[in-house]
């Protein structure tokens, strides 16, 4: 099994908890965690209901693997209806809380409708209760983990909680769990906190047990950790550099986007690389990074835990800020930085900081501020507007200011707490959001890599770049080398990609693994654990099934294939200099070839042969 | 030759692949809350520390217990539990100075490690080599051996 075949269905409004049984059925058909949770939302909402209204449901789910020993098997995601993008949420988040959740004996929690007053949920093994969290109301994540840590005097419970911007309706909050994880992107914090839910607190001391085939699960669990270690980005990489790793990778092939997209290529890359984080500082003599560390049974740690210069101008009279904590990612380097044009490093990593203690995205958080930043520029936003931030490209202590505005709620906080694409509305400019169904984009130029484009546009949930990772094959070779700039074969590629990640998705597992491993390193782990075949064609086809009910899923919640786009910027602006340089994205070549590969109409609507063929009609 | 379990901090991740082995191992599911190695995370610090009993030639536990649930496995030194004497009056959680055998509520009785037999699960599972199992009177070499290559004139000097 490996399931422990338990819902728990928390109704926020009538403050009950009552546990079911897991639809098996629906299981053998789409898995676990990102799949299943999704299967749930499809079958008991309506597509169109509105995201921060009590009507929409709240899922935190794990996959069959999550808490076994295969390497990085501690993953958990939130599924619901986005308010940031009005298409399909799901985020997936480390750390340990989905670990706890297994040993609990839940496969996923189910939160519907909305408490009268704030709550918490408390789950211990079998005991499920919601209690009160006016006190935890107004506080920080960080604030809330603490109180609730020290009211059950047990160290060893594990939190997920939202922040104040979640409280406040910031579009794109967080979940934070262990202090800086995150189920960052889409806002599935927003909607947490619409729920009047403000975190949950879980200790599970059961056990994972009851695997399919045991002596076979370990077999394979050590063949994948040992493919791990000897791989060069899983073994070394990633450990040594974390995602950071791809700074100046990817600004060296002129794939970097910088100053809201207007550049490719940043002049400062280097100085908020991997690299720098392992430099020692001038000021104090210590290095940014203090150490790597993992996620719950993760082999290859890529997670940074940094320490900001304390006298440095951002954290010099906050000594709250002087410990170690979770550091800059590469996704978050890049938005905070290249794309605001700041290449302050110790800046970038106290802005971090306080994204982890309040739980926003800071994807979607810099990428906001640089389209404002732009917008500043170009004189449709003023310093009355800003509240007196001089809002230009490469001031740290405008990011800065912006990012404390959020979290305090000021009137222009509020604003950039709405979006780029709000924003780039309010003040006339839409052109000027570097976002698709809104979500905005990570770390990647569409126009310098062809592939990933088009896996932005046609994302189930908005610019990502965890939906399809393209880069892997474009930039770094795996599983095979494909001609960045070339937009022959990438439907093709985009829709490969598409498919398996969803599936690691729903297994438990991080999607960093597949750097290494390929479907048929998953699928034997998959095997072992559960019942039923989960053959790699049979995961492969799972993957293309979740992806398809997303999609449908997105249709029927309004979408059409004239969302499947990217700004014009990225069509029609050519690269001004670079390796890349006189490239546009050729979304308009590949797009009708994905849909054909995909099996869907020229619409974008699944055909009925294909809805039959995955058993989803 | 007799060995020893050497932890080195510096080396962990924090990842907890060691309580899962080590929970699988004696109860054949993944527990990390049974586990008998614990990995401790110093977060504002940025640090994490396996730690597990260290197997004192002069076990405290052992000389304690005063039902004799305590004994030495002969092969490999480790001091081990045996259930059915065990009658869970925590005597040795008070007199070990280490904290390293613990009451379990599920069982009524306590539990240390036993060193698999002279196999840790633990060691085998570590990704970072932050757990090894190694010759019981080498276990401060890696260090030495650091301090060693400072020494060497090559290393010393900028040519």
């Amino acid at each position: 099994m490996s399931w422990t075949r338990k819902v728990l269905r928390v109704n926020l409004t009538e403050g009950t908890c009552t546990p079911e049984p897991l639809n098996m059925e629906w299981a053998n058909n789409y898995l676990g965690q990102r799949g299943l949770a999704t299967k749930y939302l499809v079958e008991e909402t309506d597509p169109n209901v509105d995201p921060l209204s009590p009507e929409n449901i709240f899922i935190m789910a794990t996959g069959p693997l999550t808490g076994t020993m295969a390497s990085t098997a501690g993953r958990y995601s939130c599924i619901t209806k986005s308010p940031l993008t009005g298409a399909i949420a799901c985020s997936n988040s480390g750390g340990f809380i989905g670990n706890e959740f297994k040993n609990a004996g839940l496969d996923m929690i189910i939160f519907e409708g909305k408490a009268a007053s704030p709550v918490y949920l408390y789950i211990e093994n079998d005991l499920a209760e919601l209690k009160p969290a006016d006190d935890l109301w107004g506080k920080s994540a960080w604030e809330a983990d603490e109180m609730l840590h020290a009211k059950h005097q047990d160290p060893n419970l594990k939190i997920a909680v939202v922040g104040r911007p979640a409280e406040e309706g910031c579009l794109y909050a967080a979940v934070m769990n262990d202090l800086h994880r995150a189920a960052g992107r889409s806002g599935v914090g927003t909607v947490m906190a619409s729920k009047n839910l403000k975190a949950v607190a879980v200790r599970g001391t059961k056990g994972v047990k009851g695997l399919e085939n045991p002596d076979e699960f370990m077999k394979t669990v050590t063949d994948g950790k040992k493919v791990l270690a000897d791989n060069a980005v899983t073994g070394e990489g990633l450990p040594a550099y974390g995602t950071q790793v791809l700074m100046n990778v990817i600004n060296g092939v002129g794939g970097l986007p910088a100053r809201n997209m207007r550049d490719v290529g940043f002049e400062g890359a280097e100085n908020i690389s991997g690299e720098a984080m392992h430099e020692p500082r001038t000021s104090d003599g210590k290095p940014n990074l203090t150490t790597n560390g993992a996620c719950f049974g993760c082999t290859i740690a890529c997670g940074r835990i940094s320490t900001i210069d304390q006298t440095h101008f951002s954290v010099k009279d906050k000594p709250q800020y002087h410990g170690a904590s979770g550091g800059l990612e590469y996704e978050a380097a890049w938005s905070l930085g290249a794309d605001t044009g700041v290449d302050d490093l110790d800046a970038l990593t106290y802005v971090q900081f306080v994204c982890n203690e309040d739980g926003i995205d800071p994807i979607s958080l810099g990428c906001t501020i640089a389209a404002a930043m732009e917008l500043f520029e170009d004189g449709k936003i003023d310093l009355a507007e800003t509240g007196g931030i001089d809002l230009r490209f490469g001031s740290a202590e405008a990011l800065i200011a912006v990012t404390e505005g959020v979290i305090a709620g000021t009137p222009f906080g509020k604003i950039i707490g709405m979006g780029s694409k709000r924003v780039c509305e309010k003040y006339g400019a839409p052109e000027l959001s570097m976002s698709v169904k809104g979500q905005e984009f990570p770390a990647y130029d569409p126009r310098g890599i062809q592939g990933i484009g088009l896996a932005y546009a046609t994302s189930n949930r908005g610019a990502c770049h965890l939906r399809g990772y393209t880069i892997a094959s474009e930039i770094l070779g795996i599983p095979v080398k494909t001609e960045q700039t070339e937009s022959d074969g990438k439907p093709e590629l985009v829709k490969a990609f598409q498919d398996a990640t969803a599936l690691v998705d729903s297994a438990g597992l991080c999607i960093f693994t597949t750097f290494a491993w390929g479907m048929e390193d998953i699928a034997p782990q998959i095997d072992a654990a559960c019942e039923g075949d989960w053959s790699v064609d049979k995961c492969l086809e799972a993957g293309e099934r979740i992806w398809n009910m997303e999609r449908q899923y997105n249709n029927a919640a309004g979408f059409t294939s004239d969302d499947d786009t990217l700004p014009k910027r990225l069509l029609k602006e050519a690269i001004k200099s670079g390796p890349t340089k006189g490239q546009v994205n050729r979304l308009g070549e590949m797009l009708p070839i994905y849909y054909e590969v995909r099996g869907w109409t020229p619409e974008g609507v699944p055909t009925t042969e294909t809805l039959e063929r995955l058993n989803l009609s | 030759m007799q060995k020893s379990l050497h932890l080195d901090p510096a080396k962990c991740t924090g990842c907890l692949q060691c309580e899962m082995a080590c929970s699988y191992e004696k109860l054949g599911e993944f527990n990390p809350s049974r586990s008998v190695i614990k990995v401790f995370t110093f977060h504002e610090e940025g640090r994490f520390a396996p730690y597990t009993c260290t197997q004192c030639d002069e076990a405290w536990c052992l000389r304690a217990c005063p039902v004799d649930a305590i004994t030495m496995d002969m092969s490999t030194g480790a001091k081990i539990v045996i259930d059915d004497k065990c009658v869970g009056c925590k005597v040795c959680t008070i007199s070990c100075p280490f904290g390293t055998i613990n009451y379990v509520q599920e069982t009524g009785k306590v539990a240390k490690c036993d060193l698999c037999g002279g196999d840790p699960e633990c060691a085998k599972a570590c990704p970072t080599e932050a757990i090894t199992y190694i010759d019981a009177n080498a276990t401060g070499y890696d260090r030495m051996k650091a301090f060693a290559e400072k020494s060497l004139p090559s290393a010393n000097t900028s040519a």
